[in-house]
C-alpha cells in the first residue's frame, strides 16, 4: 500500500491496509512522500503481488502514467495494479487504458475489494 | 462521519444514543440533571466574556460582531487565486484563507521533479515573493486578515507575508496574518511534514517569539485538531490533542525565557465542526472552558484577553459524500448551524463537490451564501450562546469536559505531546478509530444518508474544478525568469546567512526575511532547513 507523491492524506490507505490485513493478506505500509522508482522498488523487493496506490490530491492520472511506464519497463506487469481515493468516475476508462487493474474510488466495501484482489491474482 | 451509534429496537424506537466520543444520551434531561452535576452558573459558565468563557470570549458576542467567513481558498497560479479571492471578497466573505499546492506545501519549487503533476493542483504555486504579490495584488492587507495554510514552511511564508506587506507599503503592525503553523498535526494527520519533530517545533517557537515582538496583529499559530478529527480522532480526542500540541508550542517559547501571558493571547485554534450537532455544541464550549482554567493553572495566565480561545470552527470535509453532493449543501448548513450555536469567532465550510475536486465558484459561493442566510435572515446573531442553561446542553458540556481531560491524561502517561507524535501513539489511536468507524459505516451500524441509507436517487452530474497543465509551464518559465533577473549574489548571501542562524538556533525570522525579499525562493529556503535539520521518519504504526 502506497502513498504517491507529495499528498499527505493517509487515512484511507491507512484504514484499506488494515481491512487487508483482517482479510488475511500482508500488507506492507510504504508511509508517506513516496517516488513512483521507491515504490516500484519496494514492490519487488517485497515480492508483493499488488501494488496499491491510495491518492487523494487529483494528480492520479499522472502518477498512474509513470507507475505504469515503470512497470512495463521493469517488467512486473504480473503484479496486480489497484488505485484508490478522489478519483471522478470519468477518469476511471482512462486509468484503465493506462494500465490500472483496479480502479476504487473512497467509500467502496472492504470486500468488493477483497474480492478483486483474490480473483485477480490468481487469473492476472 | 461523526455520528452517534444507535441502537433501535424493531419498532425503529430509539433505545441507546452513544456519541463518538464515548458519552451515552439519555432520552429526557430536567433539573435533577444539573443538580447530579453540581452545576454553578458562575463556576461552570459565567457571563459571556468573563472566565471561564464557556458561554463565549466577547461579552455580546454576535451582536457586537458578524463572524468572519473565511473559505479555504487557491489553485493554478497566483493570478488565478487572486482573481477568486477578489471574487469572494466581493461577495461579502470577510477573511481569507489560502490554499498552498503540495509542492509549496512539502518545501520544493514547480520546477522540482516530486512537484510533477502537482503545481497549483490543490492550491496556488508560490515560488518567490514575486508570486505573493501577484496573489495579494489590490487586497486591502490593513482590513483583511489573511489565513495562509502552511505549516513545514510556516516561517517562510509569514516571512513573506510580511515583505510583500513592506513592499506594497504596509507597516508590519497593520497586517494580519495567521500561518497554520501547527507541525504536530501534521505528523499526527495531514502529512505535509517535512523536518523532524524538534527542529520543527523549534521554527514554530521561532515564528511565535518573533511575532510577539515585531508583528503584533499576527496569530503566529492555529493549532489544528481540525485534522487529527479528519483522520479519526473522536470530537472530545480533537480538542484533547489540540490542548496538548498548543502547550507543546507553548513551552518550547517558555523555556526561552517568556511568559505564557506575553504571547500566548496571539494563539488561534483550526477545529471541525460535524456529524452529531449537541455533541460539537458542548465539545466546543467545553474547550473554551478548558482552554482558559488550565491556561491559568499551568501557566499562571491571568490576562484575561490571553485566556480566549479563538478560533475557526469549520465544517468538515470528511462528511461530506460523494452520493448524492446536493446532500452536501444541507449538511453544510447543518454545520453552519453547529458553529455558530457554538460560538465560533471565523468559519469556513467544505463545499458541496468536496468529495470530487476543490470548489468551483457555484460551490464556494453556495458556502458563502449559508452563512449569510444564517446570520441575517435565521436568527443566528440575535443572542449570545442561546443554549445556555438547557439541561440537556449544560449536562453535556460537563461530561465532554470530563472527557477532554480522560483523553489529555493518556496522553500526559505516554510523556506528553511531543514523545507521544514521535513514537507513533496518536496516530496508532487515530488510525484505529479509523477503522472501526469505517467497520461501522459499512455495516450499517452507523447511518450516512446517500451511502447506507436512502441510497435510491438520482445522483447529479457534479461540475469539475478543472486542473489547467498549463499553470505548471508558466510557473516553471516564470521561475527561470526570476533566477536569471534578480541579484543572484544578495540570494546567496541571505541563504549563507540563514543556515548560520539555523545552526546556531538563533531566531531564523530576520534571516528568512531578508532571503524573501532578495527572491530567493521557496525550494531554496526549505533546502537550507533540510540541509541543517534533516528529514522526518515517520513511526511504523503497521
Amino acid at each position: 500500500m502506497a502513498k504517491p507523491g507529495l499528498d499527505g492524506h493517509d487515512r484511507g490507505a491507512k484504514v484499506v491496509a488494515h481491512a487487508m490485513r483482517e482479510a488475511g493478506m500482508e500488507v506492507i505500509y510504504t508511509g508517506l512522500h513516496q517516488s513512483v522508482p521507491s515504490i516500484v522498488n519496494q514492490a519487488i523487493q517485497e515480492d508483493a503481488d499488488v501494488i496499491g496506490l491510495s491518492i487523494m490530491s487529483g494528480a492520479h492520472i499522472p502518477i498512474c502514467k509513470k507507475l505504469m511506464e515503470l512497470v512495463n519497463k521493469q517488467a512486473i506487469g504480473d503484479k496486480l495494479i489497484v488505485v484508490g481515493g478522489v478519483i471522478p468516475n470519468k477518469d476511471i476508462p482512462t486509468l484503465k487504458d493506462i494500465g490500472v487493474n483496479g480502479i476504487f474510488p473512497g467509500g467502496v466495501h472492504f470486500n468488493e475489494i477483497v474480492k478483486f484482489i483474490e480473483e485477480k491474482a490468481i487469473t492476472h | 462521519m461523526g455520528v452517534a451509534t444507535y441502537i433501535k429496537d424493531e419498532k425503529d424506537a430509539i433505545k441507546e444514543v452513544t456519541l463518538q466520543s464515548g458519552i451515552e444520551i439519555k432520552p429526557v434531561y430536567t433539573p435533577d440533571d444539573l443538580d447530579r452535576i453540581g452545576f454553578d452558573y458562575q463556576k461552570d459558565l459565567a457571563d459571556p466574556g468573563e472566565f471561564p468563557f464557556t458561554r463565549g470570549i466577547h461579552p455580546l458576542g454576535f451582536r457586537s460582531r458578524n463572524w468572519t467567513t473565511r473559505q479555504y481558498t487557491g489553485f493554478g497560479t497566483p493570478e488565478e487565486t487572486n482573481e477568486r479571492f477578489k471574487l469572494m471578497i466581493s461577495h461579502g466573505q470577510t477573511g481569507l484563507n489560502v490554499a498552498f499546492d503540495l509542492p509549496t506545501q512539502m518545501g520544493l519549487d514547480s520546477d522540482d521533479p516530486m512537484a510533477e503533476g502537482e503545481v497549483g493542483r490543490v492550491g496556488m504555486a508560490i515560488d518567490s515573493l514575486r508570486d505573493f504579490e501577484i496573489a495579494f495584488k489590490d487586497i486591502q492587507l490593513n482590513r483583511i486578515g489573511a489565513g495562509l495554510t502552511i505549516n513545514a514552511v510556516a516561517s517562510i511564508m509569514l516571512a513573506m507575508y510580511q515583505a510583500m506587506a513592506e513592499k506594497f507599503g504596509y507597516k508590519k503592525n497593520e497586517i494580519s496574518a495567521t500561518p497554520q503553523n501547527d507541525i504536530l498535526k501534521e505528523m499526527v494527520g495531514r502529512g505535509a511534514w517535512i523536518y523532524p519533530v524538534e527542529p520543527a517545533v523549534r521554527l514554530i517557537g521561532d515564528t511565535i517569539e518573533y511575532a510577539m515582538k515585531e508583528l503584533p496583529r499576527c496569530n503566529p499559530v492555529s493549532v489544528a485538531g481540525y485534522h487529527i478529527r479528519e483522520s479519526g480522532c473522536t470530537p472530545a480526542q480533537e480538542i484533547s490533542y489540540a490542548l496538548m500540541i498548543a502547550f507543546a508550542y507553548i513551552d518550547n517559547v517558555v523555556a526561552r525565557g517568556y511568559k505564557a501571558e506575553d504571547f500566548v493571547g496571539r494563539f488561534s485554534f483550526n477545529l471541525n465542526v460535524y456529524g452529531n450537532i449537541w455533541e460539537t455544541v458542548a465539545k466546543f464550549r467545553a474547550a473554551r472552558k478548558l482552554w482558559a482554567k488550565l491556561l491559568r493553572e499551568r501557566y499562571d495566565v491571568q490576562n484575561k484577553k490571553a485566556l480566549f480561545l479563538r478560533g475557526i470552527f469549520g465544517g468538515g470535509g470528511s462528511g461530506m459524500t460523494k452520493q448524492q453532493p446536493e446532500n452536501n449543501i444541507m449538511r453544510g448548513a447543518y454545520y453552519a448551524l453547529a458553529a455558530a450555536l457554538s460560538g465560533a469567532q471565523t468559519t469556513a465550510l467544505c463545499s458541496f463537490d468536496e468529495a470530487y475536486t476543490i470548489p468551483t465558484e457555484r460551490a464556494a459561493l453556495l458556502s458563502l451564501r449559508t452563512f449569510q442566510i444564517l446570520m441575517d435572515e435565521i436568527g443566528l446573531r440575535d443572542t449570545v450562546d442561546p443554549l445556555a442553561g438547557s439541561y440537556f446542553l449544560e449536562t453535556l458540556t460537563k461530561e465532554m469536559e470530563a472527557k477532554i481531560l480522560e483523553e489529555m491524561e493518556k496522553v500526559e502517561k505516554v510523556g506528553g505531546m511531543i514523545e507521544a507524535v514521535s513514537s507513533g501513539y496518536v496516530q496508532k489511536e487515530v488510525a484505529r478509530q479509523a477503522y472501526e468507524f469505517e467497520k461501522k459505516i459499512q455495516e450499517g451500524r452507523v447511518t450516512k444518508v446517500g451511502v447506507n441509507k436512502y441510497t435510491e436517487g438520482v445522483d447529479m452530474e457534479v461540475e469539475l474544478h478543472e486542473y489547467n497543465d498549463e499553470w505548471a509551464n508558466l510557473q516553471i518559465q516564470r521561475l527561470g525568469e526570476l533566477k536569471e533577473s534578480r541579484d543572484n549574489k544578495a540570494v546567496k548571501d541571505s541563504l549563507t546567512a540563514l543556515e548560520k542562524a539555523a545552526r546556531e538556533e538563533k531566531n531564523v525570522m530576520p534571516y528568512l526575511l531578508e532571503c524573501c525579499k532578495s527572491y530567493a525562493t521557496v525550494g531554496e529556503m526549505s533546502n537550507v532547513f533540510r540541509d541543517v535539520f534533516g528529514e522526518f521518519v515517520e513511526p511504523n504504526i503497521f
